[in-house]
């Protein structure tokens, strides 16, 4: 199915779940915010929420700035 | 505080004159003996100030005696409920007459003034007179009774803008000596009005200290205290400072501690050069002479052709008087006065329109 | 001691966390500069760079974490990146910047009190950035922001206090810290934002791309320090017309 992950369209296996996704991409759950269809989700959520297809998702994390 | 006074040095003095923000400690050197022989260029500061923020201008304003009916019983005060007078208490329909003669010869700014006895005049009462009289006057202010802050909200809906409240000393103990009955015993509560008056949304509070009861250097002191404070927690607020310097009245109270016209003009430069922006008052307690001296030096607003007594404008049976009047001059005459010196009397600085009824300035 | 919020700070030097050239150089900047709280931004997570964490290199339990809103145009999206700051751990401290014009970074007064007001609300602590405008500060603190961030020039100028005469009267006034944020190039320019009597200072870019960050950290700290000490011992006036005793001429009339 497809979900929107940071603007970008992305083919991922149906009903899949928000750590495992954070998992295949590489990042590590506990330095990333995610809004999933303009809700934020918490840190306990992401063993639970899957996701639909066409999810809208913004994956945020602390960078520099002043 | 009185130690921060006495202690201060001639260097201190002078860091306070070139200072744009000389604080609390710079107003207690330009109140301190070591200030008094730079009166000359205390006053050139205190000129110049004045004349940057308020213009070379005078407001000027007449005051109403409404009531010399009071429950208190300051051994200093013509209407000290201790003292045989005259009480009168004037009726709506009369307070509205006296108002109209000071309308007729030009003044838009009263000061509507009453001892201090609720139950002779209320609150009810001075909405009722506030209602009549916003629509011809640009600026009602009252001197009377610490009310509660509702009360305040009230009156400015009905066209009050200001409120004056006097501490009349800030030195508890003397405080004590010199309030022997009634509400106005309570130190702190006096000391709380000014706040509420700002808190009810009123445009102006004007606090003050009546010369002659406590170290007046002290009073100075404590009055840039209560102004900072006001300053810092109703910042919308305007602010004035009133000198009444003890004056012969019934009772004969001499004066505790005697302020001469050097010690008073000496407070008045260190309170301007404190805080620019403070409106300040002298009243007719004092002669021609002074006032007509100090016009551009400081003071900022002037009343005129006063009369004390309830109904003493036109009425016939007025009241007995609050104090003795030194400058007895007609509205004109000081006028003239201010003209001469090369100031410009302003007689409205205000306008009713601009306090929509039902206007509500600010919360807290 | 420095008190924002009811927390305590050894240290008046703030330190952002923008352009360096490196984690590593930021990281020992930021120690060397001896500050405990610095501004973070949130952006979104480059998926083709994933283990891209500059802030891993920074240890949480000795800085306080500042999420800003940089980005944010209107009112509404600086609460979105506020909300998104504190899921991600930020906790309820938060630098609200408003800045919808990117050629100057100026903030927007009109979006951030909206902004202000609503954040407040939902429990944040919130440091508003903000042009030197003593009225909006008094109403940003009527609002319930903990401190005010007055711009001492536009981000990134360098151009140090350029709003002096408003800061001065921004600090005479306010109740709560102010922070002199932005603009602020050259340790003098700190060390003058101090003697002001400002409670703190944020620098970030004059930092960031100095020749030696590491040492420029230094500096910045060693002027704050010298700048708030020569506040709290009393600077001596500067001198207008110096007219010690002036002749008594004018007061004749008094008796």
């Amino acid at each position: 199915m497809k979900v929107f992950c940071n603007g970008e369209a992305q083919e991922i296996a149906p009903g899949m779940l928000v750590a495992d996704y954070l998992s295949q991409l590489g990042l590590d759950a506990s330095s990333v915010v995610v809004e999933c269809d303009g809700k934020i989700l918490t840190r306990k959520e992401y063993g639970s929420h899957a996701l639909q297809d066409g999810s809208v998702l913004e994956l945020i994390r602390f960078v520099g700035g002043g | 505080m009185q130690a921060a006074i006495s202690r201060a040095t001639e260097a201190e003095v002078l860091q306070a004159l070139r200072s744009d923000r000389p604080g609390l400690n710079g107003l207690a050197a330009l109140l301190s003996p070591a200030a008094e022989p730079h009166l000359g260029a205390m006053a050139k500061r205190s000129t110049a100030i004045t004349s940057q923020r308020f213009g070379r201008t005078m407001q000027v304003y007449a005051p109403v005696y409404l009531s010399s009916f009071c429950a208190n019983r300051c051994v200093y005060c013509g209407f000290s409920a201790d003292n045989t007078i005259t009480r009168r208490v004037l009726t709506i329909a009369e307070a509205e007459s006296e108002a109209m003669i000071l309308h007729r010869r030009g003044f838009s700014h009263l000061l509507l003034v009453s001892g201090e006895a609720p139950a002779k005049l209320g609150v009810d009462y001075l909405e009722e007179l506030a209602l009549r009289l916003r629509d011809r006057f640009a600026a009602l202010s009252i001197e009377v009774q610490p009310l509660a802050t509702e009360e305040y909200a009230r009156l400015f809906q009905a066209g009050i803008t200001s409120v004056a409240v006097y501490q009349e000393t800030y030195d508890r103990a003397v405080y004590k000596q010199v309030h022997l009955g009634g509400r106005k015993a309570d130190f702190d509560y006096r000391l709380e009005t000014p706040a509420r008056v700002a808190e009810a949304g009123m445009r102006e509070v004007g606090i003050g200290a009546l010369l002659g009861l406590a170290d007046w250097r002290a009073e100075g002191l404590a009055l840039g205290q209560h102004l900072a404070w006001l300053r810092r927690h109703y910042w919308r607020t305007g602010l004035t400072v009133s000198f009444p310097r003890m004056r012969p009245a019934q009772g004969e109270f001499k004066p505790l501690q005697p302020v001469s016209e050097r010690n008073l003009s000496q407070m008045i430069f260190a309170l301007r050069i404190f805080d620019p922006d403070v409106g300040l008052y002298l009243s007719t307690r004092e002669e021609a002479r002074f006032r007509d001296g100090m016009i551009g030096l400081g003071p900022t607003r002037y009343s005129a052709g006063s009369c004390t007594a309830p109904g003493g404008y036109g009425l016939e049976n007025a009241g007995g008087e609050q104090f003795e009047v030194g400058d007895n001059r007609s509205l004109a005459e000081v006028s003239a006065a201010i003209q001469k010196k090369g100031f410009d009397p302003v007689r409205k600085d205000w306008d009713a329109v601009f306090q929509a009824k039902g206007d509500r300035q600010q919360a807290a | 001691m420095l008190t924002i919020a009811g927390r305590k700070f050894r240290s008046r030097l703030f330190g952002g966390t923008g352009k360096f050239s490196s984690p590593e150089v930021m990281k020992e900047a930021l120690a060397a500069s001896g500050c405990e709280m610095v501004t973070v931004a949130l952006r979104r997570i480059d998926l083709n760079n994933p283990a891209d964490d500059i802030m891993s290199v920074l240890d949480r339990d000795r800085y306080l974490f500042l999420p800003n809103t940089s980005g944010a145009r209107d009112a509404g999206e600086a609460i979105r990146l506020a909300r998104l700051a504190r899921a991600s751990g930020g906790g309820e401290w938060l630098k609200l910047e408003v800045t919808p014009d990117p050629r100057t970074l100026l903030p927007d007064p009109i979006e951030t009190f909206k902004a202000t007001e609503e954040l407040v609300k939902e429990g944040f602590k919130v440091l508003p950035y903000m042009n030197a405008d003593p009225i909006l500060a008094l109403r940003l603190q009527d609002a319930g922001a903990v401190a005010v961030m007055p711009l001492g020039s536009p981000i990134g100028t360098n151009q140090g206090v350029l709003t002096r005469f408003q800061i001065e009267i921004i600090i005479a006034q306010a109740q709560v810290p102010v922070i002199v944020d932005a603009g602020l190039g050259a340790p003098s320019h700190v060390a003058e934002a101090m003697e002001m009597g400002a409670d703190a200072v944020l620098v970030n870019t004059a930092i960031a791309v100095a020749g030696d960050p590491v040492r420029m950290a230094r500096a910045f700290a060693m002027a704050v320090e010298a700048g708030r000490i020569a506040y709290e011992s009393g600077l001596g006036a500067v001198s207008k017309d110096a007219a010690p005793s002036s002749p008594e001429d004018g007061l004749g009339f008094l008796r």
